[in-house]
Order: structure tokens, then C-alpha cells, then sequence
């Protein structure tokens, strides 16, 4: 039909170009994805993707688990498939080809099956399908009820060889896929969205595409970008980065929904697009035998990235000890889990101020709230002079009036003085 | 029911009557105190898990820290990792390692607003990956506590809040609520609220560190070098 009869009879249609390369693009994704399933993934192009899945029937849970788990599983990727299933591979595309939501189990029952087909779904060329059509062969049974020697003669070997190899009298072998070393996939958006957390809903189904790319591949990613396209600017890139590698959809949802939560953005996006660089290996985590009760133990290394995703990266930081006489440099902020020195000093308050603060003396005592009564000490810290930072301070455990426990030092170098550096808490 | 033997003890037995007298000890976890006279007066014998405690100090560095120590050590030694968000000041690691506290299982968060702080205590109790939980939030409300609250049930972490004292009169959904004044250089806990009977009196913990006992200390631990007592000068203190 052209399109102008199309548009006068729907006045609102919508017309895209058809993009051949996105659609064969869009079949390796799935392909891809389809590996957590099996490793025997095959391609049938333009639009069927064949897996084996005689090995991990056991696993799924038998041939209608397996059903509605790939029902879901592919509309989880946003596509919507037609899934049938048979003993051979070629049998299994025809019956998907032609609509037949079926599952043949033995190879007895798939003559009766493919019986009903008609002769166009297999692929043959036009003269062979027109001849067949003068002659009054409008289904695969019929066909198979010709006798072997006239098929033969008149429309050559190819129809047989494709007949047996669909009923499993001849070997089909094919070339399995092999996914990619890198993940890329992208989503061109139905209409321009402006809001960041709208765009959550689309980047859910790359997720799940990288999900399942990872599964396949027994991998994890440390980093993740998502790229959103705008129509004017160049593409803003979102960058999350992780501190161990990780497969979990869940987690890789809530960073990227902290992040899309604080974007502000500039320009409406029209299309996302998720790449995820390196790929680790991460072997599966084995479940405990019992069950616990309450909730199981979360990660460690999720929950920091999540507070990190949020806050900054620099906002959540450990904490270790170094070799230092001079209190203020004693302590360093790291990464969580760095390992500490083991050293012994003193007694030594839980806080320490960023800053010394200086303390007003009246008369020899020093005033902090009131007047300090200096409980302990000194404690002569001399250090520093190979960098500068020359110190000499005696250190005091002072008590203040408010009973609370401080620790000041009388500075021995530049002004003097007495300073609070921490507090006893 | 006729012919039954009616006994009283078996009627006051039954789960749905509470008895005004005892402290409710089954079902919940808790991580011990260190303080023997601490735990006996909490419910399950020490600080709750899966729950809010307030610690309400009467003056910053009066040892609010210092009570919480012996849990936080232990909690530390089994491999749980603390979380501390929004401390008022920089945590002093040689202090903390001299605790007893791990420090490759620490996480400081900054935060710059109570939203966030609120924020990051709550991710932190709900991932049910921390030992324990420590906050200082500057405002809060009820509603945001009890949010807190529904995030800390189910999971194993104490959830530790620490106020000012003057919120003491507010009214808060924490489970145990603990508030500190000093007294005779040790430290006078009184439980403001707890699940089961209220507790009219304080308890005395000694004075902790022992630095402050002893008057005077040497950094150099060497044994061979014992340090002498000395007597500080009263004319330096008190001129």
C-alpha cells in the first residue's frame, strides 16, 4: 500500500524509516543476552535468535518454566518474542517463523507439526514457490507426501535437504555465536524526555540487557557509562564506577538512579546509550545451605558505592594510621579498607579538631568554657624537623567545667601558647 | 472449662499479658555493653540490635564515645565493619586503633545537610552490611527517627543516635534511649526510656581512661624504663 493511501486512512501514522543495521545491531544484543541461558546461541537472521537448551532444560525447570521464564526475561529487554521450540534447530525457527507458539518434544511428533506449515515459511526463492503453487503444494505435508525422485528432478535437491534436516535425517551444524568482548547497546527514546529520573525506566532494560551479557560471560564490570544523546549538544556521558566488579541489576538500578537524581539536564536526551569497557571475571556467589533469618548480609562494597554515587566520592573515605609523632599527621584519610600501622603511643582522644583552636590564659591557666583542670601529663611531642614542620608541644588531659575531658598542648615553637587539639569523647 | 484446676501461675504465664515488673528479655539480639551494671538494666542485656539508641550527653566529650568502646571493639573483632556519618570532628585513628576498632572496617561519611545524614544512616542500616551504626544528626523529627526505626528492624546493627540533651523531653521512637551527665570524674547513665519498666536511677561507670587515674603518663612504653609516680604540682593547677 503507498503511503499516501496509508495516511489517508490513518491520518495520525507515524512513519519511520526502516534501519536495518539498528534491527541486526538489536539481534546480536539479544544474542548476547541470551547467552546467560546457554552457550549454544545461534543466529537466524533477519529476526530469530536459536538457542540449545537440551543441557539446561533440568535448570530451568522444564519446558514451561523455560517458556514463561523467556516470555518475561525478553520483555524485561523490551522486545517481545514468538518462542517455539523443537528436537531440531531448523524446525524450531520454522515454527517461530510461522506464529506456532509450540513445544515439540520428541521427534515423532514433529512431522504432524511442521505438516500444517505452509511452504513460504522456509525460504525458498520465488520460482520454486510459484511452481509449487501451480502444482497445488500449498503446505510442508503435502510436500512430504510428493514422491522423493520428482521433487528431486523438479525443484532440485535443496527442498529435500532442508525437509530432512528439519526432521532431524540429516545433521543441521551451525555456527555458534560469540558474544562480544565489549557491551554496547543503545535506545532511541519514543519521544524527548527532559526529566533525568524519567530516563530510569529505558536505562532499566539495558540494565537488563547488560545483566544478562554479563551472566553469559561469568564477568563483572567496574565501570559503567550511559550516554544520553541530545539533538543539538554532544552526548553528556554518565560515568559510575565501581569498587568491586559486580553483575547485580538491582545494585547497578539504585547508583544509577542516585545519579539521576542530581542531574540537572541541559538539553532534552533522545536516545541513551549504555557501554560498559572492561569486562572481569567474577565467579557466582554460593548461597549458605541455611536459611537465616531476617534479612541476608548485604554487601559491603555496594552499600559504599551507594553513598558514594550520592554524596561524592570524596565525601565517604577510611581512615589510617600513619608512623607520626605529630598528632595532625598521625591519621590520614584512604580508601575504605586500607590496612593500618599497628603503633602504641599514649593515651589519645577519639577526636581530633581539624584545626588547633588557640586557648585564652588567665593568669598560668589556660581557659577553655572556664578554667582547665590539667589532669595528666606532659607529654612532650618533638618532632619534624626534616620537612619544616618543626613542632615542640607538652600535652595535657585537661578536664573543663562542663566535665568534659579535652586535650591541649602549651606550643613551645612561634608565639607559644596553649591550644585544644582533641576531645576525650 | 469445669473440672479444669485453675492456676494462677499458668494465667500470668501466657505471652499476651505483660507484667508491669519485668524487662522484656526474649526475642530481641544484642551486642553486650562491657559494662556488667549496664547490661543487667537493658533489656536482652546490652545495646539492641536492629534498633535506635539515643545517647543523650549533657556536654560534648563527656564519654559518650567511651561507653560505646567495648561494644564497638567487639563488634570490630568479629570482622563487622562500623559506619560513622556526619562526626562532629575528625575521628583520631591511633585512638580508635588503641580501642580495640579495626580500622580497615571504618567508613566515615560527610554529609552537608540532616537530610543527608539521615539519608546515609538509613542506606547503611537497610543494607544489613554494617556492625553497627553511629549518626550525629543535627536536627531531626519524629517522623525521620521513625523512618530510621523501620530501616534498622530486621537486621543485626545497632543503630546509635547521638543528641543533644536538650531533647531529652522530646518524644522518639528510638528503642533506648541512655542520657550521660558527668559525675566524681565517672560517668552517670541514666536510661531515659527502655523497653519494659523505666529505671529511676543512675548508674555510675567509673572514669574510663586510665591516663586520667593514673596523673601522669610516658610515652615511651619501653619496660625497662619504669616511670616514676610523680605528684603533679598543685601550684601549676591552681596558681
Amino acid at each position: 500500500m503507498p503511503v499516501s493511501a496509508a495516511l489517508s486512512l490513518v491520518p495520525r501514522l507515524r512513519i519511520v524509516p526502516r534501519d536495518q543495521a539498528a534491527e541486526t545491531e538489536a539481534l546480536l544484543g539479544i544474542a548476547a543476552w541470551a547467552g546467560q541461558f546457554t552457550p549454544g546461541v545461534a543466529l537466524e537472521f533477519p529476526s530469530a535468535v536459536l538457542l540449545d537448551l537440551s543441557g539446561s532444560l533440568r535448570l530451568l525447570g522444564g519446558i514451561a518454566a523455560m517458556k514463561q521464564k523467556l516470555l518475561r526475561d525478553t520483555a524485561e529487554i523490551g522486545y517481545r518474542a514468538v518462542i517455539a521450540g523443537a528436537p531440531t534447530p531448523r524446525a524450531a525457527y520454522w515454527l517461530a517463523a510461522a506464529g506456532e507458539e509450540k513445544f515439540i518434544a520428541e521427534l515423532p511428533g514433529l512431522e504432524p507439526a511442521l505438516a500444517l506449515l505452509s511452504v513460504e515459511i522456509p525460504g525458498w526463492e520465488r520460482e520454486t514457490l510459484d511452481a509449487l503453487r501451480s502444482i497445488g503444494v500449498r503446505t510442508l505435508g503435502q510436500l512430504r507426501s510428493l514422491p522423493r525422485e520428482g521433487v528431486a528432478r523438479r525443484f532440485g535437491q535443496a527442498l529435500l535437504r532442508d525437509m530432512d534436516r528439519a526432521l532431524g535425517r540429516l545433521p543441521d551444524p551451525r555456527n555458534f555465536f560469540v558474544s562480544p568482548a565489549r557491551f554496547r547497546s543503545d535506545i532511541e527514546l519514543p519521544a524527548e524526555i527532559a526529566q533525568a529520573e524519567m530516563l530510569l525506566f529505558a536505562a532499566g532494560r539495558l540494565i537488563a540487557q547488560l545483566a544478562g551479557f554479563l551472566a553469559a560471560r561469568s564477568g563483572g564490570v567496574q565501570c559503567l557509562v550511559l550516554k544520553l544523546g541530545h539533538r543539538d549538544r554532544t552526548a553528556t556521558e554518565i560515568a559510575i564506577g565501581l569498587i568491586a566488579p559486580s553483575r547485580d541489576a538491582k545494585h547497578f538500578t539504585l547508583l544509577l538512579r542516585e545519579r539521576l537524581s542530581n542531574l540537572a539536564l541541559v538539553e532534552p536526551v533522545r536516545s541513551i546509550a549504555l557501554e560498559a569497557e572492561d569486562v572481569v571475571p567474577l565467579s557466582g556467589r554460593n548461597l549458605g545451605l541455611a536459611l537465616e533469618q531476617g534479612k541476608p548480609p548485604g554487601e559491603w562494597e555496594h552499600l559504599v558505592e551507594r553513598l558514594r554515587s550520592r554524596l561524592g566520592a570524596d565525601a565517604v573515605y577510611g581512615l589510617a594510621s600513619r608512623a607520626e609523632h605529630r598528632p595532625e599527621r598521625a591519621v590520614a584519610v584512604a580508601e575504605p579498607g586500607s590496612q593500618p600501622s599497628r603503633l602504641d603511643f599514649g593515651e589519645r582522644p577519639f577526636w581530633l579538631l581539624d584545626r588547633p583552636k588557640p586557648l585564652t590564659e588567665i593568669g598560668p591557666v589556660p581557659h577553655y568554657e572556664g578554667p582547665l583542670d590539667l589532669l595528666a601529663g606532659p607529654e612532650r611531642i618533638e618532632s619534624g624537623w626534616w620537612d619544616g614542620d618543626d613542632v615542640a608541644r607538652d600535652y595535657f588531659v585537661a578536664r573543663t567545667p562542663g566535665e568534659s575531658l579535652v586535650w591541649i598542648y602549651r606550643d613551645w615553637r612561634g608565639e607559644g601558647g596553649w591550644y585544644l587539639h582533641g576531645v576525650f569523647a | 472449662m469445669a473440672g479444669m484446676p485453675f492456676s494462677f501461675a499458668v494465667l500470668l504465664d501466657r505471652p499476651d499479658i505483660w507484667r508491669g515488673d519485668s524487662l522484656n528479655r526474649a526475642g530481641t539480639t544484642t551486642v553486650s555493653c562491657g559494662f556488667p551494671e549496664l547490661d543487667a538494666e537493658l533489656p536482652g542485656g546490652g545495646w539492641p540490635a536492629g534498633a535506635l539508641t539515643e545517647i543523650l550527653p549533657a556536654h560534648e566529650g563527656i564519654g559518650e564515645l567511651r561507653l560505646l568502646g567495648p561494644a564497638l571493639a567487639s563488634l570490630s573483632r568479629s570482622g563487622l565493619p562500623l559506619v560513622w556519618v556526619a562526626p562532629p570532628h575528625l575521628p583520631y585513628a591511633p585512638a580508635l586503633a588503641a580501642a580495640g576498632i579495626d580500622l580497615a572496617r571504618l567508613l566515615i561519611v560527610r554529609t552537608t545537610s540532616a537530610r543527608e545524614t539521615l539519608w546515609a544512616a538509613e542506606q547503611a542500616l537497610r543494607s544489613n552490611a554494617c556492625g553497627a551504626v553511629l549518626a550525629w544528626p543535627q536536627e531531626t523529627k519524629y517522623a525521620e527517627l521513625r523512618r530510621l526505626q523501620i530501616g534498622a528492624e530486621g537486621g543485626r546493627a545497632p543503630a546509635f543516635l547521638f543528641r543533644s540533651a536538650k531533647t531529652a523531653g522530646e518524644s522518639s521512637p528510638a528503642a533506648l534511649r541512655i542520657g550521660l551527665t558527668a559525675a566524681n570524674g565517672g560517668l552517670a547513665v541514666r536510661v531515659l526510656k527502655r523497653r519494659g519498666v523505666p529505671l529511676a536511677r543512675p548508674i555510675l561507670l567509673p572514669a574510663m581512661p586510665p591516663a586520667v587515674r593514673r596523673k601522669n603518663h610516658h610515652v615511651d612504653r619501653h619496660p625497662a624504663a619504669a616511670a616514676a609516680a610523680r605528684n603533679f604540682p598543685a601550684r601549676l593547677v591552681h596558681a
